[in-house]
């Protein structure tokens, strides 16, 4: 498989805080990352260096372009939702579509069309008398319509209701994602994309802190529940993490064998939630 | 269409109201006056001057008098005066108009939506340029047109109500001639007006907050500061190099026609100069060999070479300037 998307010593700093500190990283075709850190952490800063929206030092090459200097003929590839309610008020449902098929080569009318026809969007409604989930649809139907090669999330379900937020991903997997296309996606509800991930990359203080597929991160963490007699022995495994439930304790471990684990106590897969909650411990001290 | 195309295209989706409204609500206005004007000499036979720029007396006296050359060219002086006056709201359409274009976007955070499309800094910065500088003086010309049909069916009514055939004078006065030296000027108004659209450009490029501030409070500090080293002795800019040629050009260059007389911004002072000048009056004053002798002026070409400059910048800043403060 081939590389969309290539960093090497990826920096950036505005003044004296460092945004984001000589990370390597790449991302190959037909994954859906996850992006995931606290606030200020680096997301937004690593995504709009990838869409050409700022400038950064180090090597970085998305789909063999340099996003510096290429940004057009990126953008023909690349579609982006940077958090909900960025569509201009004024425009009309039927004038974004309109303009969209005017700019952008790659972009299907009918597919967008289609899109919308399920939704109670109408081509004469403005944007500003959508409420925050339709927007989202409108935009979505603008995006998947697109034939891109990288889609990029950046928070796309922020201030959204339930019933929106389950829409967004299931139609993005349904309807769009295919092995040629590679998602990018960054998001605070870690589990609401849980399920859709193939590769999660934590990001802390401007470094990468984790970067593995998923199916590597099932081989590598598990979680132990133990009763308090055995803690002791769990203890000195050097768990990632321990927290009490029930008044058992729960025993993140990295790399630890399953079956020495599986004698203290009851085995789970570890949730993206925990496994990040473990990794960022401190993040605010 | 191609892409600039629909670049302009959308620039007119979102500016409508001040592109296209501004005219047609000041045209009718204009004419609506002339209307009240017309019906008030006709039934109390008071001479009410309330005729929104259009020097209906001198048409309706001359017709009268069956001078036909001289209601003719007061025509003449209508056309032009409707045209004209729109070019007032279309200096605050379009002062406001620059001063967003790279500035509310940023602000509201749709510049995100739009860079997320194959469309470069370059070609959006342009097409802001053109629409400022081409679409919008051609949608208000076309509207003053519009507008000038409409008087003279009114004046035919009059006349044919007082028993006098309009058409001869209509045969006398000049519209083709008047519309085609009015196009003439406005690619040349737009060179004049580069300064100002490269100054307002750039300022809304580049502040995080209040480009109406900047843009305006840094050419009148400038002028103070100027007349300030000028009183203690130091070297200075002659005052008037520094208004007339700095500061007005920065900040009212896009007035239609703000080449005409250097010093003097007055529409009407300049209608009724045309006016007095008799038969051939609004004519002459924009004649084609007169309007493009100024392409050759140094003032008009440093003017283009500073504000190629500062749009230059603009579209720099365009490429990485995306925040706001608020």
């Amino acid at each position: 498989m081939s590389a969309v998307i290539e960093a090497r010593q990826l920096s950036k700093r505005f003044g004296k805080t460092v945004a984001l500190d000589h990370i390597d990283f790449s991302i190959e075709s037909g994954r859906i990352v996850g992006l995931i850190g606290p606030n200020g952490a680096g997301k937004t800063t690593a995504l709009k260096a990838i869409l050409g929206l700022s400038e950064f030092d180090g090597e970085l090459s998305v789909l063999g372009f340099n996003p510096r200097t290429q940004r057009p003929q990126l953008m023909e590839q690349v579609c982006f939702i940077a958090d909900v309610a960025v569509l201009p008020r004024w425009l009309r449902v039927g004038e974004a579509i309109d303009f969209v098929a005017g700019v952008h080569p790659r972009f299907s009318r009918e597919k967008c069309e289609a899109f919308l026809a399920n939704t109670k969007l109408r081509k004469t409604m403005r944007v500003r008398e959508l409420s925050k989930g339709m927007i989202v649809q409108l935009h979505l139907a603008l995006v998947m319509a697109i034939d891109a090669r990288i889609l990029v999330l950046d928070e796309p379900t922020l201030g959204l209701d339930i019933l929106y937020r389950k829409t967004f991903y299931e139609s993005l997997l349904s309807d769009y994602f295919d092995e040629n296309k590679t998602i990018i996606v960054t998001t605070h509800q870690v589990e609401e994309v849980e399920h859709i991930l193939t590769d999660l990359i934590f990001i802390r203080d401007g470094k990468i802190a984790l970067n593995a597929s998923m199916e590597e991160i099932g081989e590598r963490y598990s979680e132990v529940m133990v009763n308090p007699d055995k803690a002791e022995l769990a203890r000195a495994l050097q768990p990632l993490n321990e927290r009490q439930i029930f008044g058992k304790s729960i025993f993140l471990f990295d790399g630890v064998d399953r079956s020495r684990l599986a004698e203290l106590g009851e085995l789970h897969k570890p949730s993206i939630a925990d496994l990040f909650v473990a990794t960022m411990k401190g993040t605010y001290a | 269409m191609n892409t600039m195309g629909w670049l302009v295209k959308r620039e007119y989706w979102e500016h409508r109201g001040g592109f296209l409204w501004t005219p047609i609500w000041a045209s009718g206005v204009m004419l609506a006056l002339t209307i009240f004007g017309i019906i008030s000499a006709e039934v109390v036979g008071s001479r009410v001057n309330i005729q929104g720029g259009i020097p209906w007396d001198r048409i309706a006296e001359r017709l009268s008098a069956g001078d036909i050359a001289q209601a003719g060219s007061g025509l003449d002086v209508a056309y032009f005066a409707l045209a004209a006056i729109l070019c007032i709201p279309l200096f605050f359409v379009l002062f406001f108009y620059l001063l967003g274009s790279l500035y509310d976007d940023r602000r509201d955070r749709s510049v995100l939506f739009w860079k997320s499309l194959p469309v470069s800094d370059t070609s959006t910065v342009l097409s802001k340029v053109a629409a400022a500088l081409l679409l919008a003086p051609i949608i208000s010309l076309v509207v003053a047109t519009l507008a000038y049909v409409v008087l003279l069916v009114l004046i035919c009514l009059w006349a044919a109500v007082n028993g006098i055939n309009a058409l001869p004078a209509i045969g006398a006065s000049h519209p083709l001639g008047l519309l085609g030296r009015m196009l003439i000027t406005i690619p040349v108004d737009a060179l004049w007006a580069l300064p100002t659209v490269g100054w307002l450009m750039f300022w809304s490029a580049f502040a995080r907050s209040k480009p109406f501030l900047w843009a305006v409070l840094v050419p009148i500090f400038a002028l103070i500061a100027n007349s300030w080293l000028g009183m203690l002795g130091a070297p200075s800019l002659k005052h008037s190099v520094m208004l007339n040629d700095i500061v007005f050009r920065l900040l009212f260059g896009i007035v239609p026609g703000a080449w005409l007389q250097g010093d003097n911004l007055d529409l009407g002072d300049r209608i009724r100069e045309a006016g007095a000048a008799g038969n051939s009056g609004v004519l002459t004053l924009i004649e084609p060999a007169n309007v493009l002798g100024l392409l050759t002026t140094p003032s008009l070409l440093i003017g283009v070479v500073v504000g190629g400059a500062l749009i230059a910048v603009a579209i720099a800043l365009r490429r990485s300037r995306i925040e706001t403060s608020t």
